[in-house]
């Protein structure tokens, strides 16, 4: 075990993965040389050279529609969108060709593939750095959405994306980086995809997020305790494929469900969560779903921590849903 | 005794045409045949989707030249990403005409299983890349490849086709970019066949021609004539051998005419000035090629006239021993969106079992396609 935050873990994966198996490269902008600009890929070029760690021009359709290429061709390769802000140039490639060439070969080229990406606010990045796309690529049959909330699931995760025989978008929280550590097993460690991670058990409402705001709801959870509330935290982890047993067991448990996403609300992610448990677990409900998101605005400079759901934002969903 | 091959000087000391790189009879006939083989396939799928057998169809005509050409220049080994307009390199490489049809169809017997438009092709045991709608997409993906094959020490060389139209695409730019940075052994082939439907070069392109583009991204351009079979398969050549030395990508622009619409549902008498079409009609590229064969007597009348209606023959012969196949099974709908079938598809299939349960039967109630 060590001890690392997201970023290191991130690092270490994709250098375990790369001495694992050889057909796994990099590409992207800035991550050879320079290590990338948050330091995810720092180490992998002196390593493992030029051609497996590749500072591409500035193109992220180019990076994209490349590594579908060596995809095809039968590398692993794991692209780099530098912020998930930048990365709409590929979206072409990415909904149009990487989500469909299985499908629409019928089978005869599949596309195993990462897109990795920092995702979500909280660094003063204003509209173009703060970006939690993630609604967008879930929308996308045929893409695999991860999103992990702790050193261990970020490495265990992304390792698990790098062996998938499916093209995954890995959406980093970048906001928590560097400021969330855990315990993270060393060697090769597999999280698999499709699961939920219960992040804190209770019995009195169920908090549905991910990402960075695992740890928002979990601060929300530790203060409706002092008031008696038990809150239960479900960390989906993969949005696509989605774990709906585990979400489903939990609101059956609780009765009260909030759903938690910094997205802009509007057909949000959570949205289909609410929509899920509506359909599927109506009768066990004592109060209605509530969602807690972002607002539908392009996300802010100088009022971003009046944006982002904090704590506040959630106990008061928690307590609306408990006492209804 | 060595294969005749075409002669420099003709009988009466007049200089023949060039073969290129001296090919032997037998490989000129076979560029013919090929060539044959893609017109008849498009003349008789058109007259099916006429009839309504399937729903659209893209031809090809007048561009046979710079299909077959260009396509024996590679080996069975190199990968290709084609566009949706070139047919005739599957003919080329061997793909079964019955498959071509199944996926026509899209049937049962379609190894795409009935998941897209005709002609969107898909066959790996070829490497030919799987062909989607929007346009340029490939150029960059060959060109992925191609480092793919270059991180790993293959001997692979990757070609990919577009037309003029897929030259202003987005991919395109990037595509040649990361060619030259990373020196792929990639061969651009541009179909300048003077049409993206309706619009015409001259509102495609400001640029004189195609090939002068290649200078600004870094990498040799070669304007070539499209209709000359011989011309296009020796300039291939040339950028495939190239490729494979590892000195790098070309483009290639074979200067060709879309002599047939953009597909079934175009009318280009609505844009395409009567005059071009004519002239161009003169410059039909499986008559050019069948003077010089007949001038150079590989070829006579009947040959000619035998290769001509096997070619029919055996376009009509695949129709009928696939055009009953039914349409692939309801399970299909959810295969193949992942490796493994989610918990969420197999819901959404067993739901779809239990309405054809109640249905009976499916109405088919699409509209015809517009374009």
């Amino acid at each position: 075990m060590a001890t690392m935050t997201i970023l290191q873990a991130v690092n270490d994966t994709l250098r375990h993965e790369m001495r694992h198996d050889r057909n796994v490269v990099v590409l992207g902008e800035d991550v050879g040389k320079n290590g990338g600009v948050f330091r995810a890929t720092e180490g992998l070029f002196d390593e493992f050279g030029g051609d497996r760690v590749m500072d591409t021009p500035l193109t992220e359709s180019g990076i994209v529609g490349a590594a579908i290429g060596m995809a095809l061709y039968g590398l692993r390769p794991v692209a780099e969108i530098q912020f998930q802000d930048f990365i709409f140039p590929a979206f072409d490639q990415i909904v149009n060709e990487m989500a469909k060439f299985r499908y629409r070969s019928g089978g005869q080229y599949p596309c195993p593939l990462v897109v990795r990406a920092p995702y979500g606010g909280g660094i003063r990045g204003g509209h173009y750095h703060s970006q939690s796309g993630e609604a967008y690529f879930a929308h996308t049959p045929g893409l695999k959405v991860v999103i992990p909330s702790t050193p261990a699931d970020a490495k265990g995760l992304l390792a698990a994306s790098i062996r998938d025989e499916d093209p995954v978008i890995f959406l980093e929280p970048k906001r928590i980086y560097r400021s969330v550590k855990g315990e993270v097993p060393e060697g090769e460690h597999l999280v698999p995809l499709g699961k939920a991670r219960l992040a804190r058990e209770g019995r009195h409402v169920t908090v549905y997020a991910y990402g960075a705001m695992i740890p928002v709801a979990l601060e929300a959870a530790d203060q409706a305790a002092a008031k008696g509330i038990e809150v239960e935290v479900l960390d989906l982890r993969t949005l696509v494929p989605l774990d709906k047993p585990a979400v489903l067991e939990s609101v059956k448990k609780t009765g009260r469900a909030v759903v938690l996403y910094e997205a802009p609300r509007t057909c949000g992610y959570g949205a289909e969560i609410s929509a899920i448990i509506a359909e599927e677990a109506i009768e066990y409900l004592e109060a209605p779903i509530v969602r807690v998101a972002g607002f539908d605005t392009p996300f802010p400079y100088t009022l971003e921590h009046v944006y982002m759901p904090d704590a506040h934002r959630v106990l008061t969903a928690i307590e609306k849903v408990k006492n209804f | 005794m060595a294969e005749p091959r075409l002669q420099v000087l003709r009988e009466d000391g007049m200089l023949s045409p060039r073969p290129a790189g001296g090919l032997p009879e037998s490989q000129l006939l076979r560029l013919y045949e090929a060539m044959a083989l893609t017109r008849a396939l498009d003349e008789r799928c058109m007259l099916l989707q006429r009839q309504g057998r399937f729903g659209f169809y893209l031809p090809s005509s007048g561009e046979e030249a710079l299909q077959i050409g260009s396509a024996a220049a590679f080996e069975p080994g190199d990968w290709i990403f084609p566009s949706y307009r070139v047919p005739g390199i599957f003919l080329w490489r061997g793909v079964p005409l019955d498959e071509m049809v199944c996926n026509l169809f899209g049937n049962s017997g379609d190894l795409a299983r009935g998941r897209q438009m005709p002609v969107h092709y898909s066959f790996r045991r070829f490497n030919l890349v799987s062909i989607s709608s929007p346009i340029g997409t490939q150029i960059i993906q060959a060109v992925g490849a191609g480092m793919a094959a270059r991180i790993r020490k293959d001997r692979t060389v990757v070609g990919t086709y577009f037309g003029e139209g897929g030259t202003s695409s987005n991919d395109f730019h990037t595509g040649m970019n990361f060619a030259a940075v990373f020196r792929a052994p990639v061969v651009f082939l541009c179909n300048n066949n003077g049409y993206a439907i309706s619009c015409p070069y001259e509102r495609q392109t400001a640029s004189e021609t195609i090939a002068v583009k290649a200078k600004a991204y870094g990498m040799p351009g070669v304007r070539v004539d499209g209709n000359d079979v011989l011309a296009v398969y020796e300039a291939t050549q040339q950028a495939v051998d190239r490729a494979r030395a590892g000195e790098g990508p070309t483009l290639i622009e074979a200067v060709t005419f879309r002599m047939g619409p953009h597909s079934s549902s175009d009318d280009p008498k609505r844009y395409v000035p009567k005059e071009t079409f004519e002239a161009w009609k003169d410059r039909d590229p499986i008559d050019r090629f069948r003077r010089c064969l007949m001038q150079e007597r590989v070829l006579d009348a009947a040959r000619d006239q035998a290769i001509h209606e096997l070619a029919k023959t055996q376009v009509a012969d695949a129709i009928k021993r696939v055009e009953s196949l039914p349409p692939p099974p309801l399970a299909s709908l959810f295969e193949d969106v992942y490796h493994d079938m989610p918990a969420h598809l197999l819901e959404q299939l067993r739901a779809l079992q239990e309405e054809e349960k109640a249905k009976g039967k499916f109405t088919d109630t699409s509209v015809a396609f517009p374009l």
